[in-house]
């Protein structure tokens, strides 16, 4: 039973992977380059040390607005809003990072306590127009969004730039070293050979992982877990048993929106110190393509962030050598998404019609033995 | 003899753990206003679906206009002049009525919309049936009645010879009724075969040529309405003649556990849905509410768990004032809930079963120990339920969707019952399940009786009604209008009661 259990489990991520790898390969056939080459290309390249870094460093953000957007979806809630909310935090955490001198432990702590609030008082924002006035979260996320942006960009410009910096690029000013998480290069060569100069493995990964393992606990472990995962099951049920359907609504956006605020935090400590112009946008979107990929469960949830932090760390090398434009990988994440949530639903499928026989087979034997 | 438009003979449709149809046979002939009686889950609305296409059946013939037939989808039906008006209307709010009408039939001339032959046809239409349409009205601003016009009228315009309405009085206000039936006798009038749904009696009596009673899955009486009284009708619906589930000596001390005092819910529009009602329950004593859907009881029993506004009047737990407890703190304090519909109120169909088990527990042990689930409390709480109340499962790692009705039925009442509640609420404990589950059912709410739970049992089910309870309400539009005593009930008398026919 628990091989079959784990062969289903397995056999949908693959069979979207395999999938959509044919599908992209046959837009390359037409597109004139031959899918082959491009594959074993990626292969050795993807395959590299410092590509792998690289690979991590991707999926550790990925990795975090996966979860946030998971969080959402378990309740049947979609916070679309995790783009906006990891900007405006990620800006807002910087600026204060800079502004205070504490000990190394406390300035991390304090900056990923300023940016997870500020995520979930943004996100809160959707949940208390929907419990109080029923607006859709949908919409008033892609709203707030806008807001979050615009906010960011006329905060940056005038309240929270670096006065010292001449140069073109707006930025805010750095934050001191004690406020920098340190990287992990130490750890990974002690089994594997020098990284190249310049690339650094961010720490962040492990809060990354901390996160994904907390945010499993408390699906399964805990009551309020419970309740939410309950409500997004059957919210009719779930308000029967006792669970209050606006207090999860509003606990389930503000969870959300804490762990989205620590989206852009790898590249702030680990990378770049300050929120500036060349700052990564766009990973809210991409988070909800992992969350799908992932089932909203925080181990697949990690197999889609690395698999997508893989392709976009891997992708640059088909500009390089051959004729394949590196667009292709865009189609692939595409595809990957559909495929997965269809094989999802046809390996649910056959999971279902299973167990009905299964539950159907534990009946009979009993009304036999009583006739 | 002429041959019947509709010919259906040992009709019958399994769904897991139900027989919803049961050899059913129903002859309606040419031109006339057939309607099929049933309560709740008598296997209407199935039979209506088989024919007009939406399901198969598995077994039996289905004849139309003497021809053998076989639905695979409602658009075949429609080919051979069968239509439906869904009790749920299927229009688009944002269209004209005329667009409503052809929409998926439109005249075409070289590939577009011809509106205005869709304007003649559907002038020509409603001057024929004396059928009072605007055409350039956007759907969203007509009142109800209009609205089921409208969807007559799309039927008719696909050439249906019969039409099936659906409980279309449901949603009508007594004026609109009237309008309704002279519609439909002026169907009849130009020769359309019509096939009427619905459970009031009184409507049903005035309107239809035959009546076909089907009760649990089967046909029990076709019967000509100038022959039957209401009584007799609401008799052969509910059917006395049944095994009556045994009554059991009272057991009844003079504490009160539930006292609902004046107790009123509005609807959307401030309609009282519940009205002023009062009611006791003792320990160890099991009220019945009897009444025809619709009558305030789900309000009722919303309004006891918390899950509805109460617009007035005191609920009392113990004598403890419980009317703005939240839905949790009631539960805790040790009321237990069997939903009408255990789908949708009742569990999680796609968790496992000790998940389920926990379901409306979650914070008490055996479930949690403080913030935290107790798992291995859980799982073995929910062998103990599924031992003890017999739920056939693989396993309690089984997602609840996997059991037939009945098991899934005797996990909610185990779920509640091991709880050790001190009042039970429970609404249609039985319905659609086996009768096996059914007697295992009533067992398991005799024995909590016997160990001094209060219950309030709302039920369709007359004759669980007269045989569990040793009380009976009978509510009706909102309002408690009988409180009897079952021993000297029969469901005939009920029947009177939750009709008005004794008014």
């Amino acid at each position: 039973m628990s091989v079959r259990r784990i062969l289903m489990a397995a056999a949908a991520p693959v069979v979207a992977i395999v999938f959509s790898v044919a599908i992209s390969s046959v837009v390359l056939l037409i597109a004139g380059t031959s899918p082959l080459e491009a594959w074993m290309e990626m292969l050795s390249y993807g395959t590299r040390l410092e590509t792998l870094v690289a690979t991590a460093n991707r999926a550790t953000p990925l990795y975090l607005a996966g979860i946030a957007v998971a969080i959402g979806f378990r309740m049947n809630l979609f916070n679309i809003g995790v783009e906006g909310q990891y900007v405006l935090a990620a800006l807002l955490s910087a600026s204060v990072g800079a502004a205070v001198d504490l000990p190394a432990a406390l300035h991390v702590a304090l900056i990923m306590l300023v940016a997870m609030t500020v995520g979930s008082l943004f996100a809160g924002v959707a949940g208390y127009l929907k419990v109080t006035r029923g607006v859709h979260e949908v919409i008033s996320t892609i709203m707030l969004n806008a807001i979050a942006l615009a906010a960011v960009g006329y905060m940056l410009r005038h309240w929270l730039i670096d006065d010292a910096d001449t140069s073109l690029n707006m930025k805010t000013p750095e934050i001191p070293p004690s406020g920098r998480f340190p990287n992990l290069n130490g750890v990974v060569e002690t089994f594997t050979r020098e990284i190249t100069r310049g690339r650094e493995l961010w720490g962040f990964i492990l809060v990354a992982a901390l996160v994904g393992v907390l945010f499993h606990l408390f699906l399964t472990r805990t009551r309020v877990g419970y309740d939410l995962r309950a409500t997004g099951l059957n919210p009719f049920a779930a308000e029967a048993s006792g669970v209050d359907p606006k207090a999860t609504v509003m606990r389930t956006m503000l969870l959300s929106g804490a762990v989205a605020g620590l989206i852009g935090l790898p590249e702030v400590l680990g990378d770049s110190y300050k929120y500036d112009l060349a700052f990564t946008r766009g990973l809210g979107f991409t988070g909800i393509a992992v969350a799908l990929v992932g089932r909203n469960h925080p181990a697949g949830v990690a197999i889609g962030a690395l698999l997508f932090g893989w392709l976009d760390s891997a992708a640059p090398i088909l500009d390089v050598v051959g004729d394949t434009p590196r667009e292709i990988v865009s189609i692939l994440q595409g595809v990957v998404v559909l495929s997965a949530v269809v094989s999802y639903e046809v390996v649910n499928r056959v999971r279902r019609s299973q167990e009905a026989r299964d539950a159907a087979a534990a009946t009979r034997p009993k009304q036999e033995m009583e006739a | 003899m002429t041959t019947p438009a509709v010919e259906l003979s040992g009709i019958t449709k399994r769904f897991p753990g139900v027989v919803a149809n049961d050899d059913v046979n129903l002859r309606v002939a040419e031109g006339e206003i057939h309607a099929v009686v049933g309560e709740n889950g008598a296997g209407k609305s199935t039979l209506m679906k088989i024919l007009y296409g939406m399901q198969s059946a598995d077994e039996g013939r289905m004849l139309v206009g003497g021809t053998e037939v076989d639905f695979s989808s409602p658009s075949e039906a429609i080919e051979h002049g069968i239509g439906m008006v869904h009790q749920h209307f299927m229009l688009a709010d944002n269209l004209t009525v005329l667009e409503n009408v052809v929409l998926g039939a439109e005249p075409r001339r070289r590939g577009l919309i011809d509106r205005k032959a869709a304007r003649r046809d559907l002038e020509a239409l409603g001057a024929s049936y004396g059928l009072d349409i605007h055409p350039d009205d956007l759907v969203e601003t007509l009142e109800v009645g209009e609205r089921q016009r409208v969807e007559i009228i799309k039927v008719l315009y696909r050439g249906a010879r019969v039409l099936i309405l659906d409980e279309p009085t449901a949603v009508l206000v007594p004026q609109e009724v009237e309008e309704l039936f002279r519609n439909l006798r002026e169907l009849k009038a130009r020769g359309h075969t019509i096939i009427f749904i619905d459970h009031k009696l009184e409507e049903v009596l005035a309107i239809a040529d035959t009546i076909t009673v089907l009760r649990q899955g089967r046909t029990v009486a076709t019967v000509d309405p100038a022959e039957v009284t209401a009584h007799e009708l609401a008799e052969l619906m509910v059917g006395s003649e049944l095994p009556t589930p045994s009554t059991e000596p009272r057991v009844a001390d003079d504490h009160v556990t539930l006292a609902v005092r004046d107790l009123s819910v509005l609807d959307g529009s401030d309609r009282p849905t519940l009205d002023r009602v009062s009611l006791d329950v003792h320990r160890g004593e099991i009220v019945g509410v009897a009444g025809v859907e619709g009558n305030g009881q789900g309000e009722l029993i919303e309004a006891i768990l918390g899950l509805c506004q109460t617009s007035g009047g005191q609920l009392l737990l113990d004598g403890e004032d419980i009317g703005h407890w939240p839905v949790r703190r009631r539960r805790e304090a040790g009321i237990g809930y069997v939903p009408e519909d255990r789908h949708s109120r009742g569990l999680l169909v796609d968790a496992p079963l000790w998940e389920n088990a926990m379901l409306g527990h979650q914070t008490m042990a055996p479930f949690a120990r403080g913030p935290f689930l107790d798992r291995s409390g859980a799982r073995s709480a929910t062998a103990r339920i599924v031992e003890h109340f017999d739920v056939r499962t693989p396993g309690i790692d089984t997602s609840a969707r996997a059991l037939s009705g009945g098991n899934q039925q005797k996990l909610v009442i185990g779920r509640e019952m091991a709880a050790s509640p001190r009042l039970l609420v429970a609404a249609h404990p039985t319905r659609g399940i086996d009768v096996g589950a059914q007697a295992s059912v009533w067992a398991g709410l005799r024995a909590a009786r016997r160990d001094g739970l209060a219950m309030l049992l709302v039920s369709a089910d007359l004759e669980e009604l007269i045989g569990l309870a040793d009380r009976l309400v009978v509510m009706l539009r909102g309002r408690v209008v009988a409180e009897l005593d079952p021993a000297t009930t029969t469901p005939r008398i009920l029947g009177g009661y939750m009709t008005g026919a004794d008014e």
